[in-house]
Order: structure tokens, then sequence, then C-alpha cells
């Protein structure tokens, strides 16, 4: 939802990154509000994900310009580890597996680790086990994960319940799922989009990356970018994503739009 | 792979100290007459002086192998001193006779000597350099039977029990260099478990090298008969030195029917310096005889020191329905080097096996898994199951596994399962986006990782085992 008194999450200017030498992100200015839910769709390669991942601090990225404030803080200059404990969260597009790490024991130790950080109580192993499984209720998980090694022999689907299962413990203040709806079928989508609905607030913000317009008959953002060649080349409202479904990709190129999107 | 791993696994040695006492050295060297010095010093029967002569003049005629996966220089078996031991020695009534500089050095490697603040019951042998120098609850076991004392006492005290069981499942020519033991071995833990008596206590030795230029070569015995039962631990450190240390030990256990013999090994000897200068080179040769019907022996290593470990505790299973079981972490580092794993040889109808292994190399570290299955003709039923895993930390590391199966009876059932990871940027990467920083992700993986091995551990082992691994490879990750 758009507000007049949200107060600024995220405010991403002229950021340009690289990986082995090649630019990636070209510029990229964004601002996220409060209450507010962002998508950012795009062809592959148009450096989405690849955004994603440079908000979330990942090492194989080099910043080579621009700054992002989170907050007001200046986020990158934070280890990766900080930028979560302050309340970033990305749900990853290929959730990482963790042989041998039992998945309530992972996500406890997350927990803690950020609940300290926000100066609140730990919980111990029995708390947090009634704790957990009122939150997968919500995802309409199966207990049994708790036990299961962390995303090991999970199917797409129970891995990306597994990211919003995370997301819902840890109440980012700004969520940014990272394809989620890749690999998931319809049943899963919905479980999945309603999870992310249940924890979207007026104090917290979403950035939904995704490539398909799918999701967003299930979680409505307030405002679509389309990304290409590393920037934002257009941003509009809801309506944007839809257009986005019917012409395709190539018609942001002709720089015109129906709704009168702004590039 | 970055400066967060590296730095992970390069943490200092905090046993590297020399205990300043003064020792009764043996003069460097291998020859008859040194041998005879041994014999003579420990006060041997003459049996056992021919056991070591005919062993020495076994390892003469034999040579260094060198077919394992670990390479250093030829060792120069002249310039070790064979006996080190601290004066005085005469044979100590009670704890509080011992050396109070000895007691000290014990104090600060954690090992409780006195009775009443040791751990609750645990009964401790501890071996420094060539003698052991004291043992707990000696009485307290021997109500119920069980003889529990360094070996050089059970040769004066027991000798119908040695000559009976001395070198029955490692003979003195086995191998390179349980001959050289069997020739030179200066003292080790002795354990006897009589008919039906289950072990009240864990019993468990703590070897130490002070002097350098020393060799170790302890030789372990224990045996349980019909019914017993006992569940041993074993521990080891080592100065710091820049001169490698050869320790080479034998041990043996005899289960007989029904017996249950579980050992278990945290060795944490130095392991030389971040150049792979110094450390231990540790050869030994362990063999468990599951002897009896229903008899069952489990051995479980932590291996995280020495320069280089070589050794495949092994079974032999003689008894029908017997079972043999290896655990074993084994972790380098640095220039270390680790070739281990264990034999299982099925002889007995209805023989089972399992071994686990889990390897971690970090650093210029390059750790071999070597293990061999015999199911032989007359091993009806047999079956062994083996899980061989390897995990790398960073990109300097090499893991290797070399199993060896040899099936001749068509009823076997022999499942072997192998895999390699690496702890990976993906991986940390994710944590530390959950708000977890390196160090305790890396403990968290490995501690997964090495989980089956470690749930055989006793309570306190596990706990010393998970601190080892921790503190050895922090800095290794990032």
């Amino acid at each position: 939802m758009i507000d007049r008194n949200s107060r600024t999450i995220l405010s991403v200017q002229g950021l340009r990154a690289s990986i082995n030498g090649t630019e990636i992100l070209k510029g990229i200015d964004l601002t996220v509000k409060s209450g507010e839910i962002h998508a950012i769709m795009g062809l592959n390669g148009s450096g989405k994900s690849t955004f994603a991942k440079v908000l979330a601090g990942h090492s194989a990225y080099e910043i080579t310009g621009g700054s992002v404030q989170f907050e007001g803080n200046n986020l990158l200059e934070l280890p990766p580890e900080e930028r979560a404990r302050a309340g970033l969260f990305l749900a990853f597009q290929y959730p990482i597996e963790i042989p041998g790490v039992a998945n309530t024991q992972f996500l406890r130790l997350a927990y803690n680790t950020v609940q300290t950080k926000r100066g609140k109580e730990e919980l111990d192993p029995l708390e947090f086990d009634d704790f957990v499984r009122e939150k997968m209720k919500l995802l309409e998980m199966n207990p049994d994960f708790l036990d299961r090694s962390v995303n090991e022999g999970f199917s797409g689907g129970e891995k990306k319940r597994n990211e919003i299962l995370q997301m819902a413990l840890l109440e980012p203040t700004l969520s940014i799922l990272d394809e989620t709806d890749s690999g998931l079928d319809i049943d899963a989508l919905k479980t999945v989009a309603n999870g992310v609905n249940q924890i979207a607030n007026k104090n917290n913000a979403t950035i939904l990356v995704t490539h398909y317009q799918r999701l967003l008959d299930y979680i409505v953002p307030d405002y679509v970018h389309v990304m290409q060649a590393g920037r934002i080349v257009m941003t509009g409202g809801k309506e944007l994503a839809l257009e986005l479904e019917t012409r395709g990709y190539d018609w942001v190129n002709t720089g015109k739009s129906i709704t009168g999107a702004i590039a | 792979m970055s400066a967060v791993l590296q730095s992970l696994v390069n943490q200092p040695y905090k046993h590297g100290f020399v205990t300043e006492i003064e020792s009764d050295i043996a003069p460097k060297g291998l020859n008859e007459d040194i041998i005879r010095l041994i014999s003579t010093k420990k006060n041997e029967p003459e049996w056992l002086l021919l056991f070591r002569l005919k062993a020495y003049q076994k390892w003469l005629t034999m040579t260094e192998p060198d077919w394992q996966n670990v390479h250093y220089p030829k060792i120069d078996f002249q310039s070790i001193s064979y006996y080190s031991a601290p004066k005085p020695k005469q044979k100590l009534g009670s704890m509080d006779e011992v050396d109070p500089e000895l007691l000290r050095t014990f104090e600060k490697l954690g090992v409780p000597m006195h009775e009443r603040a040791a751990l609750a019951g645990v009964a401790v042998d501890v071996i420094f350099d060539s003698v052991s120098v004291a043992t707990t609850y000696k009485e307290k076991l021997a109500e119920v039977g069980i003889i529990f004392c360094s070996i050089s006492e059970a040769v004066q005290n027991h000798p119908e029990l040695i000559q009976k069981y001395l070198g029955s499942v490692v003979p003195v020519g086995d191998n390179y260099f349980a001959a050289l033991n069997s020739a030179v071995f200066t003292d080790g833990s002795f354990c006897f478990i009589p008919k039906g008596v289950k072990c009240p206590m864990d019993l468990s030795t703590y070897f130490r090298i002070n002097t350098e230029g020393s060799g170790q070569f302890e030789r372990t015995l224990i045996i349980a008969e019909e019914g017993a039962s006992v569940c041993y631990l074993e521990g080891c450190t080592a100065p710091r030195f820049d001169t490698n240390q050869l320790h080479a030990a034998v041990v043996e256990l005899i289960a007989l029917d029904n017996a249950d013999i579980k050992y278990s090994t945290v060795q944490n000897w130095y392991a030389g310096d971040e150049n792979g200068v110094g450390g231990i080179y540790n050869f030994v040769t362990k063999r468990g005889l599951a002897k009896g019907i229903n008899s069952r022996i489990s051995w479980t290593q932590v291996e995280t020191g020495s320069a280089i470990t070589w050794k495949y505790p092994s079974c032999i299973l003689r008894g029908d329905n017997s079972v043999g079981e290896f655990y074993s972490v084994a972790v380098t580092n640095n220039y270390q080097q680790a070739d281990t794993g264990t034999k299982m040889i099925h002889l007995g109808k209805n023989t089972r096996s399992t071994i686990v292994s889990k390897g971690i190399s970090a650093g210029h570290s390059n750790s071999s898994y070597r293990g061999l299955v015999r199911i032989t003709p007359t091993a009806e039923g047999a079956r062994n199951y083996s899980q061989c895993d390897s995990m790398l930390i960073g990109d300097q590391s090499g893991a290797h596994t070399f199993p060896y199966i040899q099936v001749q009876n068509n009823s076997a059932i022999v499942e072997h399962e192998a895999s390699t990871s690496k702890i990976g940027e993906d991986q940390l990467f994710y944590f530390s986006q959950r708000g977890i920083n390196a160090e305790e992700a890396v403990s968290m993986i490995i501690n997964g990782f090495c989980k089956d091995v470690f749930q055989q551990l006793p309570m306190e082992f596990a706990v010393e085992a998970t601190k080892l691994l921790s503190f050895k490879l922090e800095g290794s990750v990032g």
C-alpha cells in the first residue's frame, strides 16, 4: 500500500556493480518506502537477480559506483550478516542445501541471532519448537521438515516454502524475493503468496523479483519496474505487469505504454 | 576461497609446551644393546626380551613401505632415542608421590590425575614419553576383578596374560612399524575385563610425548573375556618441536564370546606449523580380534593432529555373528597428511561390519580414506556397509578414497557409499544472509558432517572433539 506517512526504507542511487570485471548493474535508482510492495521484472540476464544479491552483500560482486541507504544507514559498508541482522532478507532463487544440519537447528540459530541483535530474548529449543510450528501452519508445511537437513532433498516448492518460513521467523524490514515463483505449481504459488501477504504490513516492505506476471495475481504490487541491461527502464503501477504479459518485453524498447508508464 | 575461511582454520596449537623435567634418556640409535637396555630397565622376563629380539631381527629384514598416499623424507631410525623416562622412576604408591611438575603438566592438559578431582567415572592411565606415570581408580576396578594398569606393570604382575595375548592379534612381523614397536615398545596400557564383568567406568589412557628427539612406541592390550564389556578412551598431545617425531604404537584388542570392546581415540598430536615444519608421524597399527561368537569391536577415532596420520584400526571378525565397527573423523589442515581407514576381515558366519568415515581437508592438506572389506569363503551371510564422505575447505586441499572390496562368498551383502562436498561460498553466503557469521556456519556444517561419528563418542569426548574441531578449523573459512 502507498502511504503518505511512510518512511523510506531503501534508497538506491546510481548503483553499479560488476562480476569478474563485467559490469552487470549500470546505474540503478530505486526508492522503497514502508508499506510498499515493488515488483522488479525483466528478461533473464537483465540484472534483476544480481541486484537482489548485491543488496544482500554477495561477495562475488564488486560495487563500482552509486550508493545504497537502508533505513538511513550506508548498506554497502556492512558485511552480509550485519545486513541480515539489520532486517534485510533475501529469499533465494536457488535455496542452498546444507547436508547434516537440521533445519530446526539452522532456523533457531538464525532466529536467535537476529533476536539478540534486536535486544530480545533468545528462545530455547522447546520454546522455539512451539513458535516455529505455529509459523509453519501459515505455509501449510509439514513439521517433518524441522528434522530434515536444511533444503536437502526438498522439492522446489518445499525449498521456497522454507525460504518464506525463514522470512516469517526473522520478520525483516525489507524482504527481497528472488524469483520465488519459479518452479512452483499453482497451489504452492498460492500458499507462498498467502504467506508473503500475511507478513507484509505498513512497517515493512517487499521487493519481488520475477520474470512472470503470474505471481502478481496473488501478491499485488504497488509499483512495477522493468529492468533491462542493468538499468530500470520503466516504472508503473500494477497494470504494467499485465501489459508486459500481453505485449512482451520487446515492447518496452519502443518506449511507449498505453498506461502512460514512465521510462 | 576468501580470507574468512582461511583465518578460520589457522589456530595455534595450545598443547605445544615442554615440561622441564629431568629425564633418563637412552642414547640415540637402535641395536640389540638398546633393546636389551630397555628390557633390563623394565626388569622384563627372558621370554619378553626374546620377543623383542625376534621382532628386531624380523624388522631388519623388512623395508619401509611406500604404497601409502603420504610423503615424508626417509626416517633415520638411528637418530631416534628409544627410551625416555622422567626421573626418578620408582613405582609410586599413590598419586601424592607423583612429581608435582608432572601433575602440573597434566593439569594444564586437562587430564584428571587426582581421583578426587577426576571426571566422574573415568579411570586414567597416564603415559609420559616412554613410561606410565600414574593410573587412577586401580583399586576400585580390582574389586570387580578388572586389571587396569600400565603394560610394564602387567608384565611384572600378570605375565601369564601378557605372554598369552601379546602379539596374538598383531604378530611381531605384521608390518614394518609393528615390528619396530614390538622390538622397542616401552609402555602403554593393559586392561583385562574378566568373564561376565561390565566395566563400571570408562577406562582411558592419556599419551604425552615430551622429550625432543624421542619416539613413542606404546603398546596397548585389551582383553574382554566371555560376556565382558568395556569402553576405552585414548587422548594424545605433544609439544611443539621443529623436528618430526615418530609415534609408532600397536594396539591389540581381543573380545571373547559375547564380549564388547569400544575403543575411542581423540588424537591431537602436534601437527607441525603452518608451513609444515615439525609435527608427529603417527604410524600406528590397531587391530581387534572379535574372537568369540556375538562379540563386538568398535573403533571410533577423531584424528585432528599429527603431521602425518597413517593407521587402519581393523577388525578380524572370527566369531560367528560378531560385529565390527569403524567410525572416523580425520581433519587435516596446512600441510598435514592423513591416510587412514580400516580393514574388516569377515571370517565367521553372519558377521557384520559398519564403516563410517568422514574426512575434512583444509589448507594444503591431503586426506585419504583407505579401507579393505574382505568377505572370506567361510563368512556365510556376511554384511558390510561403508560410507566415506569427504569435505573440502578452500581450493588447495585434497581428498582421496581407496576402497578395496574382496568378496569370496556369494551370500554376502556389501554396500559402499561415497561423497565429496565442499564448504562453498554459496553455503556461507546463505548462512550470512540469515545473520549467521562464518565461524558459526562452519562449525555447524562440520558438526553436521561429523554427527554420525560424534554420536558414537562418550559425552565428554564428544564435547571435547567438537571444541577441538571448531578450534582447529577456525580461520579456514572465508
